[in-house]
């Protein structure tokens, strides 16, 4: 009777085992399995980018091409310079909006109103990229019958704000509370703390916070397609239409001709480079500065 | 210290000033950040405003009309919405089981040293470009997946299982679609689950051992059921990241607005069919129609994104406020 007892019991300790090993097992399984598209989309964007790459790509722009003519592919510096352009200005708009109510919320941070702009920035960050550039469109494009570089910054800085704000509130809770209140021992008023005291403790932070945006809307095509439409020449009029890099290759991958569809290659690989190099950037920086 | 008083008045005349900044700069930053609330205030009043031609027009009748004829003056949003809520649908069913899974090694089986490398790689695939997604999926697995999977499938099974009838054309579709969006939304659905995972309290894990249970009995019946608001408020963070991806649906799913029970058969989603026709509009009802979807589809995103946050605040607040 107990050899019964026993067997059954190691039956069923033998199965648990094997269950264990089982999933065990589909965990690093499918670990394994996520990172196949990753290395599978990196090394087919690497070896059709290099293709395209020469120093024509990053000094010319756009040449026509004919069927059955060999020519000269042209590069896309216009849309390099539009890419420039419209993140800049983007730049500009968010980072002051980004940051400052980043410090409200840090700072002041007690009240209903506090809840509502953080319920409001994570609403903002959630929402889908092509409904900001239908209000761009709406607001901008429909209004000055134009479409416009401008309109696609606008829309780019409204997608980046709330990843500063949130970022900046983050990083400005992780500055000690010590060091306001000894600033404050000082005599120095709160807002004059904020500004020499705590904003430069957390200042690379903040910095990694708004670079980190920036390459999010660097790659960002949806609402630049219905703002900035794309333009085929180099120009510098950020209230006209523009080109931008990950508009190109879009709009290059969707032509027949395969010298435009190399272009578009080495357009996604800048993309794909100026991306993940920030990201392993500033995840090197700040595992430095926490180690 | 004492012997000379002027510095010290200096000092204080300095801080009299410097006192004066305090409401000033609260102001300054108070109105900054209420001018987040006012873009998003902005954002649904210019899109309610862009719409009226198309809300006089059709009303809520425009939920369930199927037809979408520019030329004709004929919108219908419910090819659009189908589109997207089946390819999203798709794309949760395939990237939920290996996500949660990942989650789980990443937050209790990786070896230590593994841990930031993978880690790292799981979000790196969150940051490529959707538009790199497209035209991977437009050169690379259209090709393979039309030839490999879709044109045998639906040889074999397409006349019994109208989901996977052919005959496969072009190989852009709902599938194709729904398996880029796959992809995209792994790492989202990864991040959370390893988050909500990493703040389930040691002693859950170590009262289970202590009772001779193997680490996946830990892990199923101590830590997913402590953990299963915030991994399913992941999945609706993904489900939300996946309803409102433009580019890559746009790239692969065909962009055709009507509703064919076929998955292997070109579809199209909102955010698609605003980003292929509004640029190109020229009618003024036309564009109104697509701001009207453009709303349309901000409210069902919202919807699902105000579930995860309720979810997953739960879970991380209850642990601690981590996110």
């Amino acid at each position: 009777m107990f050899d019964t007892v026993a067997n059954a019991a190691s039956v069923r300790y033998r199965r648990r085992v094997w269950v264990n090993r089982l999933m065990l097992g589909l965990t690093i399984g499918s670990t394994a399995v996520a990172l196949v598209p990753l290395v599978l989309i990196l090394s087919y964007v690497v070896r059709q980018g290099v293709g395209a790459l020469s120093v024509g790509f990053f000094t010319e722009t756009f040449r026509p091409v004919t069927i059955g003519v060999a020519g000269g592919a042209g590069g896309v510096l216009h849309a390099i310079v539009g890419s420039a352009l419209i993140v800049g200005a983007a730049l500009l708009l968010a980072t002051p909006l980004g940051v400052l109510a980043g410090i409200y919320l840090a700072e002041y941070r007690s009240g209903p109103a506090a809840t509502v702009i953080r319920f409001c920035t994570d609403v903002l960050s959630a929402m889908p990229s092509i409904v900001v550039g239908v209000t761009a469109y709406v607001l901008i494009v429909q209004r000055t019958r134009q479409f416009s570089g401008l309109a696609g910054s606008i829309a780019l800085a409204v997608l980046m704000v709330p990843v500063i704000t949130r970022t900046t509130e983050e990083i400005l809770q992780l500055v000690p509370q010590s060091m306001r209140e000894a600033a404050a021992a000082l005599g120095a008023p709160r807002w004059w703390t904020t500004l020499t005291v705590v904003l430069p403790a957390a200042l690379g932070g903040i910095a990694t916070g708004v670079l980190l945006a920036m390459a999010r809307a660097a790659g960002e095509t949806a609402p630049l397609l219905v703002t900035v439409l794309g333009n085929n020449q180099l120009t510098f009029d950020i209230f006209g239409p523009m080109q931008a890099l990950p508009l190109l290759a879009y709009r290059y991958t969707e032509q027949p001709f395969a010298v435009l569809n190399e272009q578009a290659w080495g357009a996604a690989l800048i993309l794909v480079v100026l991306v993940l190099g920030t990201n392993i950037l500033v995840r090197a920086l700040t595992r430095r500065r926490a180690g | 210290m004492i012997a000379t008083g002027q510095p010290v008045s200096r000092s204080h005349r300095l801080r009299r000033r410097l006192r004066h900044g305090d409401v000033p700069f609260r102001l300054l930053a108070a109105t900054f950040a209420f001018v987040v609330v006012a873009l998003l205030v902005a954002i649904v009043g210019v899109a309610w405003d862009g719409s009226a031609a198309a809300r006089e027009a059709f009303g809520l009748r425009f939920l369930t009309r199927t037809a979408w004829n520019p030329v004709a003056g004929e919108f219908g949003a419910l090819p659009a919405i189908y589109g997207t809520i089946v390819s999203s649908a798709i794309a949760l069913l395939l990237a939920a089981p290996p996500g949660i899974m990942i989650g789980i090694f990443l937050s209790d089986l990786s070896p230590a040293r593994l841990r930031g490398p993978l880690s790292l790689m799981v979000e790196l695939l969150a940051a490529i470009p959707s538009v790199v997604y497209g035209m991977w999926g437009i050169f690379v697995f259209i090709p393979f997946f039309r030839g490999a999977i879709a044109e045998p499938v639906s040889r074999a099974l397409g006349d019994t299982v109208p989901f996977l009838a052919g005959p496969v054309t072009v190989g852009r579709g709902l599938l194709v679609a729904g398996i880029i969006l796959a992809i995209m939304i792994l790492p989202t659905i990864a991040a959370v689950s390893r988050d909500v995972l990493s703040v389930v309290p040691t002693h859950q894990r170590e009262a289970l051992l202590a009772l001779g249970a193997t680490r996946w009995e830990v892990i199923r019946h101590a830590l997913l059921p402590y953990a299963r608001a915030g991994i399913v408020g992941g999945m609706m963070l993904g489900l939300g990241r996946a309803l409102g991806e433009t580019m890559a649906a746009t790239m692969v799913i065909g962009n055709t607005p009507r509703i064919d029970p076929s998955l292997f058969q070109p579809a199209t989603t909102a955010a698609s069919l605003i980003a292929s026709q509004l640029p190109t509009t020229n009618t003024e009802l036309h564009s109104s129609a697509l701001v009207y979807l453009a709303l349309v589809l901000f409210l069902i995103t919202l919807l699902a994104n105000s579930i995860a946050r309720l979810l997953v605040w739960r879970v991380a607040g209850a642990a601690g406020g981590r996110r």
